[in-house]
Order: structure tokens, then sequence, then C-alpha cells
């Protein structure tokens, strides 16, 4: 088996990489496939919580790459998927304990063996991020429709695009379509245009994000949450279906659709 | 056509959605190029000050922007239009001498070259005179077409 790996970045921090990737890894373990998400921001530990694997923890990745636990044993498996594990990063370490080249190598070993590796990155363009980058067949870039994080954006879809990973693919996370309708918000067509990247998933803020990070279970998890939907969406994009975008209002208003379809003229 | 609906509906937009946009182009744009406004704005004075080094040009009109289709197709376009206001006074001032116009240039602060000359002593017909607001290609055409035209003009004289 040849698996797949995603690394869901940012540039901007705070925009939903942790929540992105544990939501698409539960998504993805719930669609059947064998998944390992990494928490690669070494000296921030999140994801463990976010996904409520926080009392589990033996081993972390700078273990693993040092050489101090084997693979297998450091990987924590999901309480509800059998298929989900997760490797939590390093708490008391920093980002120069491991190497991008360390991340290729763990990378290929769990690739074998599993569907998808999702590789959360931590925020800021440096080490952690190439250590993030440097093993990704495919990247997830996340935002927010706000211009610092969608300048931030454009900044690592430039730096990925030279280190021949690209083009990403756009997650535009948080978006309000009741300010997007009054004119106060960028829509999601807006951040496309501006970007020039295809967008893989547009999830509504949705206060159910926050209780599910409180309770430590992730919101695809919680059939009542538009953002869970949308994840679980994304999800199914990852593996090639076709799913139509959720009609969260009406996004795009009728003459922008209608300039656009005369933009081939 | 899209870009005349697009400044269409772009400009019926209004809301702090289209200025973050606006703003986000703006930004984006020199950061993709790595060159800050100020440093940009610095280049189009220094570009500028050589052009007028050979050309008289209408430097109110002239425009050096940076134009970009996506993140990896960026283009400066400039667009340096001949100065109108002299051609105009030379309009006037044709039937005298042509010592005129060479006093016009130079009070304009313009450096003589054969090219400004060329156009100074370039009868001004009215197709010329509409060509004034056109790209520096076009009037270029036309300056290029002055000898033979200037020729005419003696032979009239
Ligand atoms: N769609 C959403 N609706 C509401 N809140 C959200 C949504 N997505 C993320 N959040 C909240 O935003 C905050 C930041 O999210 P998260 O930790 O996933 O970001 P991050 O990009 O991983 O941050 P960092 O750069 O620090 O690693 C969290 O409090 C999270 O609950
Ligand atoms: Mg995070």
């Amino acid at each position: 088996m040849a698996g797949k790996v995603v690394t869901i970045s940012s540039g901007k921090g705070g925009v939903g990489k942790t929540t992105a990737t544990a939501n698409l890894g539960i998504s993805l373990a719930s669609l059947g496939k064998k998944v390992v998400v990494i928490d690669a921001d070494i000296g921030l530990r999140n994801l463990d919580v976010i996904m409520g694997l926080e009392n589990r923890i033996v081993y972390d990745l700078v273990d693993i790459v040092e050489g101090r636990s084997k693979l297998r044993q450091s990987m924590i498996k999901h309480k509800k998927f059998e298929d989900l594990f997760l490797i939590p990063a390093a708490q008391t370490r920093d980002k120069m304990a491991v190497s991008p080249q360390d991340m290729v190598k763990l990378t290929d070993e769990l690739r074998e063996e599993h569907d998808f590796i999702l590789i959360d990155s931590p925020a800021g363009i440096e080490r952690g991020f190439r250590n993030a980058l440097e093993p990704a067949d495919e990247v997830l870039i996340v935002t927010n429709p706000e211009v610092s994080a969608v300048r931030d954006a454009d900044r690592i879809t430039g730096l990925i695009e030279a280190a021949e990973k690209g083009p990403g693919r756009l997650i535009l996370n948080r978006i309000k379509p009741e300010l997007v309708k009054k004119g106060e918000m960028l829509s999601s067509d807006d951040v496309v245009d501006i970007l020039g990247l295809a967008i893989i998933g547009i999830i509504p803020e949705d206060e159910l994000v926050l209780s599910a990070s409180n309770s430590g279970v992730p919101v695809t998890l919680n059939t009542d949450s538009k953002a869970g939907m949308a994840f679980n969406n994304v999800a199914r994009r990852l593996i090639g279906e076709d799913v139509p975008f959720m009609n969260l209002a009406d996004d795009a208003g009728f003459f922008r659709r209608l300039a656009r379809l005369f933009e081939g003229w | 056509m899209a870009s005349f609906l697009n400044r269409l509906f772009g400009r019926a937009r209004k809301g702090s959605g289209a200025t973050a946009k606006n703003r986000l182009h703006f930004v984006l744009q020199h950061d993709r190029i790595n060159l800050p406004p100020e440093r940009m704005e610095e280049m189009k004075r220094e570009i500028l000050a050589v052009i007028v080094k050979y050309l008289v040009v209408d430097q109110e009109r002239v425009e050096i922007a940076l134009e970009q289709r996506d993140r990896t197709h960026s283009k400066l376009v400039a667009e340096i239009p001949f100065a109108k206001e002299k051609q105009q006074i030379q309009m006037e001032a044709r039937p005298e001498t042509a010592g005129t116009d060479a006093q016009t240039a130079e009070s304009n602060g313009a450096v003589k070259s054969p090219l400004a000359a060329d156009e100074e002593a370039a009868p001004k017909d009215e197709s010329n005179d509409s060509q004034d607001a056109e790209p520096v290609a076009e009037v270029d055409e036309a300056s290029a077409t002055a000898p033979d035209a200037d020729a005419k003009d003696n032979k009239k004289n």
C-alpha cells in the first residue's frame, strides 16, 4: 500500500489547522481509511487534546525520531476508530529536534500500512513548517476570510510551489455567510480569486467547534454541526469524490456569478 | 468584456469585504514580486527620469503599474504619453517660426532629443492630435511618419 501524505498548513497561526487535521482524520477513518495524524507542532502539542487522546500519550515524535521508541508502540489508537492513530508532538523539545529528512523517513514507513498520513503543521514558515512540508504529497492550506490570513496563505503558497509541492488546495475556515451576504466579509469566491488556488473546503464558523474542543470529540462526530459536515465533505473530496459545496447561504451572489460566466470571453 | 463586467459589478460592491479584497490585491502584488510599494515608487521615479532625458512626455499622465493575472504571471505595464500641452502650443505657434517650439520645449525642462525635435517640427493634424492619449508605441508610429509629413508641410509653406 502506498499511502498519501497530506500536510495541513497555513502560515498564520490560529486559523484552524489542528481543528482541520483532527476532523479530517476522523472523517477519513469513518470512510474506512487507515489514517495516521502527526502533530508536527513540537513544543506546542495540541492535536492530542483536540482528539481527546491526551491521557494516553507515552511516547512522542521526537522519541521516535531519536530511536527511543518503536514507531508502532508510539502511535496512539483512537478510542472510536480502529484504524486511526495519532503521533503526538514532543512538548518539551524544540523544532530543531526533528529534521525534514526525519519526517520523510518516518512517513515512508507509515505509507506502507496506511492510506493517509495527515501532518498538522505549525504556524510560520520556519523549521516546523519545513518538517511538515518535506514529506507531503499534497498540501492543504487553511485560511480565514481575513486580510492577514489570506496574505499569509499566499506567502506559503509561494513556498509550497517553490518546494515543488504545489499547487496546494484551499480550506477556507470560519466563514460567516450572513456577513458575506452583507458584503462585510471576503467571500469564498473572493479568496479563490485572490489566491488562484483550487478550493477543497468551505467551513462555516460554528460554535460547536469550541464545544468539540472542550470535550475532545471533534465536530465531525456531531451530526448537527455544519462545520462538521463541511469537514466531512473535505475528506470525501480528498479521496476523489465529487461532492458539491454545501449551500451555506448565497455566498456568491447573482451578479458576481454572472460576471464569472463571461470571464472566458 | 470580463474586465468591463468586473468593473461594473466590482464597483457596485460596497462594504468592508470589497475593501479587504482591494487591499489584498495591492498587498499581494507587492509581496509576490518582493518589492514594497515605496521602493516601487522610487523605481518609477527613476524610470521616468531616464525617459525624460530622451522624450518630452506628459509627466502627469504617466502610468507605470503592476499587472497580475495570477501569482506567477506578473508584468510591469507602462503608459507614457507624450506631452499634449506642448503640442497645443505648437499648433498655435506653427504659423510662426520653429524657434518658438524649441523654446517651449526647453522651458518645459525637457532635454531635447532627435525624436522630440522631429515631433516638434511635425505638423499636427487632427488625427495626430487624437492619438496624443494613446500609449507610447502608437505615438511612436505617429512620429515615425513625421519626417514624411514634415516634407509635405514644408512644400505647402
Ligand atoms: N470553523 C470554526 N468555527 C469556530 N471556531 C473555530 C473554527 N475553526 C477553528 N476554530 C477555533 O479557532 C481556534 C484555533 O483553531 P486551531 O487550534 O485549530 O488553529 P491552528 O491553526 O491549529 O492554530 P496554531 O497555529 O496555534 O496551531 C480554536 O479555538 C478553534 O476552536
Ligand atoms: Mg495547531
